[in-house]
């Protein structure tokens, strides 16, 4: 790149630098808002107004923080799930999957025993939904230890996959008797849903999500195979070197990627729809990888990035009502990305202005 | 995190793009009058749900002409609260219900399907709003349940189709298989099969409502396969304008789709919301709105009669013989004479679903899951 007898060289930085770890992020959200704001802006709409009121229908009232935390439970739960994974370097893009096959077990259980006991009922919904996500997840973590299969597909794919199966269920065999034939099962027995807090939508999948952000921290950074994740993940040549066993690492971490997201759906059937129905996630899988980028995958910064991410939600549909078209938070998500991602480049790398030597690079 | 390969990262930047448009797309439009909130007090607030953009030119935009037609007709209604693109699942559908009553409208009409739940749930907590939910099968007592007799306008246009037809082979884009598609698939049918009985309609399913891209590969999927007519039960003018292209016909749905395809276009079933919205809230102002129902499970089923449904002007290619067709057995179901699925009626098998001289109820109709004789399809399987 060349600009007025200057070169710009990008040089990558040999330790990244610690103030950019935290600033880049936040710069990304600013940028991403701007750019938003002159869309906004050359659309007719008062850009500051419409922040405002964006983020004073999400965070602003009792029922707007509420819905908000409907919203990042199934963000943070997902959002975690994946973060483990890509901490690894496994690009796990199968979350919405994941969620939707963890909807499918524990709705399972709930129709199969709906005059089941609490005890029991609720557990079993828990462990088969997490396994069923796992279990998802770890049809293509095999492949990719086994003959290097790249994952980003298979679990892209993987996702179609168990949206279909849903669908064929709750238009087929899982249909409500009672339900005039619409696709959509029948509802779930108290037993099966789980308990709503602060008379609101907030369900106790709220502690499910802050939970797992503990018990990941703790694995993580804490314990052995934390450590061989994280070396793995730096440097897998090193990894091996050091006899680490990469080959079951990848499909313990996948396993335990998909059994979060299969939290997810499990919890988002039972304390939200109370029944499987088509179209339960509207994309928390697809989000929750923002969200996982975003808060550099720290456990704990899931849960704001979620919570943040949750309010877009909702203040989205909010500014509607002033004539604002709903695509536009689906931009700005698009827009934080995009920014995010660039922000890596800034984080591992720098910019050199070098005086040109008449040669240009690449 | 320093180590990205640079491959992989490229990969997951354009996987999770992609994601975000697809998502995203769909969303346009909904510049609405936004001042009619403010300044004005007092006014009768009246709100609206839809499933995709006002700009559809489809099932949304019916609707929004329905509202702008209830704004014009009631000048103490303020209905210029809309949120479009709602998604059919439990969590953002319920928020925004909830949301609209927090906002003080007095009225909610919630016009698709799947917000029959959220919408019982919503009018719980809200028992001075009055909600009113189309499509469904659910009531309460500040719930009514509405829709229209779409089956009678199908089985007009499948009368045009079944005359049109030279290679006897209709096609028609499906959106769910659930009882509203299935019984405008079979009217349609039956009008096909009046007016030409060797013909048959071939059904493909799309899983969704609204999908310009799948509508319309699925309209070439029944191209392919020798259909000359398409009719759809799609949102979008898509499956229109892949007939155009081939130079076939067309039946289009819920507006006049000459506009996009005229010279495939024949005729479209569409939808007349307006009258209807304007007597259900001034009944809810005047108190008297009753939301018992009284036609199978819902408060209010309109059809030909009512004038909630109709066919569109037709395109220039539609002879005069088969208009005078149309007018003839408009007249029977207006009449109350005959309806669509009045006996002898066979399922595919042949199997007699409904005998000679016997009626269908408005709970069976409304309940539909089986093909009537002449539909190639299955009802089960959605499209992988």
């Amino acid at each position: 790149m060349i600009i007025r007898g200057t070169r710009l060289t990008i040089e990558k930085r040999l330790v990244p630098s610690s103030s950019a770890y935290l600033l880049i992020p936040i710069f990304s959200i600013f940028m991403a808002l701007l750019v938003g704001s002159i869309f906004l802006y050359f659309s007719g709409h008062e850009p500051v107004a419409v922040y405002y009121k964006m983020f004073k229908g999400a965070f602003g009232s009792r029922y707007g923080i509420t819905e908000t935390i409907v919203k990042a439970i199934p963000l943070t739960l997902v959002g975690l799930g994946v973060a483990l994974a890509f901490r690894m370097q496994l690009w796990n893009i199968g979350g919405e999957g994941q969620l939707y096959m963890g909807a499918f077990a524990a709705t399972w259980v709930a129709l199969t025993f709906p005059e089941g006991s609490v005890w029991w009922v609720m557990p079993a919904m828990i462990a088969l939904g997490m396994l069923a996500g796992g279990l998802w997840a770890l049809l293509t973590a095999i492949p990719k230890a086994i003959w290097g299969v790249n994952e980003i597909i298979t679990t892209l794919m993987l996702n179609y996959v168990a949206i279909l199966w849903v669908d064929y269920l709750v238009y087929g065999p899982w249909k409500d008797p009672a339900g005039f034939n619409f696709p959509l099962t029948a509802v779930f027995s108290d037993a099966a849903t789980l308990p709503g807090l602060f008379d609101s939508r907030v369900h106790a999948g709220l502690f499910f999500g802050i939970v797992a952000a503990i018990i990941l921290y703790l694995v993580v950074y804490h314990t052995r195979w934390g450590y061989e994740i994280r070396v793995t993940g730096e440097n897998p040549g090193a990894a091996r070197y050091a006899g680490m066993n990469t080959t079951r690492n990848i499909m313990l971490v996948m396993l335990f990627s998909g059994a979060l997201c299969g939290l997810a759906g499990m919890s988002e059937v039972s304390g939200i729809g109370h029944r499987l129905q088509h179209g339960l996630s509207p994309g928390y899988g697809y989000t929750a990888i923002i969200v996982a980028w975003l808060s550099r995958l720290n456990p704990f910064a899931v849960i704001l990035v979620a919570i943040l991410f949750g309010g877009l939600q909702v203040g989205g549909f909010i500014v509607q009502t002033s004539g604002i078209p709903s695509s536009m938070v689906y931009m700005l998500q698009g827009l934080l990305l995009f920014f995010v991602l660039g922000g890596e480049l800034l984080t591992g790398y720098r910019l050199n202005r070098v005086p040109a030597t008449g040669e240009a690079t690449k | 995190m320093k180590k990205i390969d640079k491959k992989t990262l490229w990969a997951l930047v354009v996987t999770l793009m992609m994601a975000l448009v697809l998502a995203g797309c769909g969303g346009s439009g909904g510049e609405e009058d936004s001042q009619a909130g403010q300044g004005e007090e007092e006014k009768f607030k009246v709100a609206f749900v839809y499933i995709t953009s006002a700009g559809d030119a489809g099932w949304t935009y019916a609707h929004d002409l329905g509202r702008q037609y209830l704004q014009d007709q009631l000048p103490w209604v303020d209905a210029s609260e809309i949120v479009e693109n709602v998604p059919e699942n439990p969590a953002d559908a319920e928020q925004v219900i909830t949301q609209l009553a927090e906002q003080g409208n007095k009225v909610i009409f919630t016009t698709s399907f799947g917000y029959m739940d959220p919408t019982i749930n919503v009018a719980q907590k809200y028992p001075d709003v009055t909600f009113v939910h189309c499509s469904g099968y659910k009531t309460a007592d500040n719930v009514g349940a509405y829709f229209g007799r779409m089956y009678q306008a199908r089985y007009l246009s499948g009368l045009v189709a079944g005359q049109a037809t030279e290679s006897n082979i209709i096609g028609y884009v499906g959106a769910h298989p659930i009882p509203e598609v299935i019984r405008g698939i079979n009217a349609f049918t039956v009008g096909v099969r009046a007016a030409n009985p060797d013909a048959k309609v071939k059904v493909v399913w799309t899983n969704s409502w609204f999908d310009p891209t799948v509508e319309k590969q699925s309209a070439e999927v029944l191209l392919d396969a020798g259909a000359d007519v398409i009719a759809q039960h799609m949102d979008s003018p898509a499956p229109m304008q892949a007939a155009e292209e081939r130079g076939k016909l067309g039946v289009g749905y819920n507006s006049d789709m000459r506009e996009q395809a005229p010279g495939a276009v024949m005729t479209s079933p569409m939808w007349e919301w307006g009258p209807y919205y304007v007597e259900t809230v001034q009944a809810i102002k005047d108190g008297t709105f009753d939301p018992t129902p009284t036609a199978g499970s819902l408060t209010y089923w309109g059809g030909l009669k009512e004038g909630l449904v109709k066919i569109s002007d037709y395109g220039p290619m539609v002879p005069e013989e088969t208009k005078q067709l149309v007018e003839q057995e408009k007249a029977r179901i207006v009449s109350g004479e005959w309806d669509v699925f009045d006996g002898l009626l066979k399922d595919q098998n042949g199997e007699v679903k409904v005998a000679e001289g016997q009626k269908m109820t408005d709970d069976e109709m409304l309940a539909m899951d089986w093909f009537v004789e002449g539909v190639e399809g299955k009802i089960t399987a959605p499209k992988f």
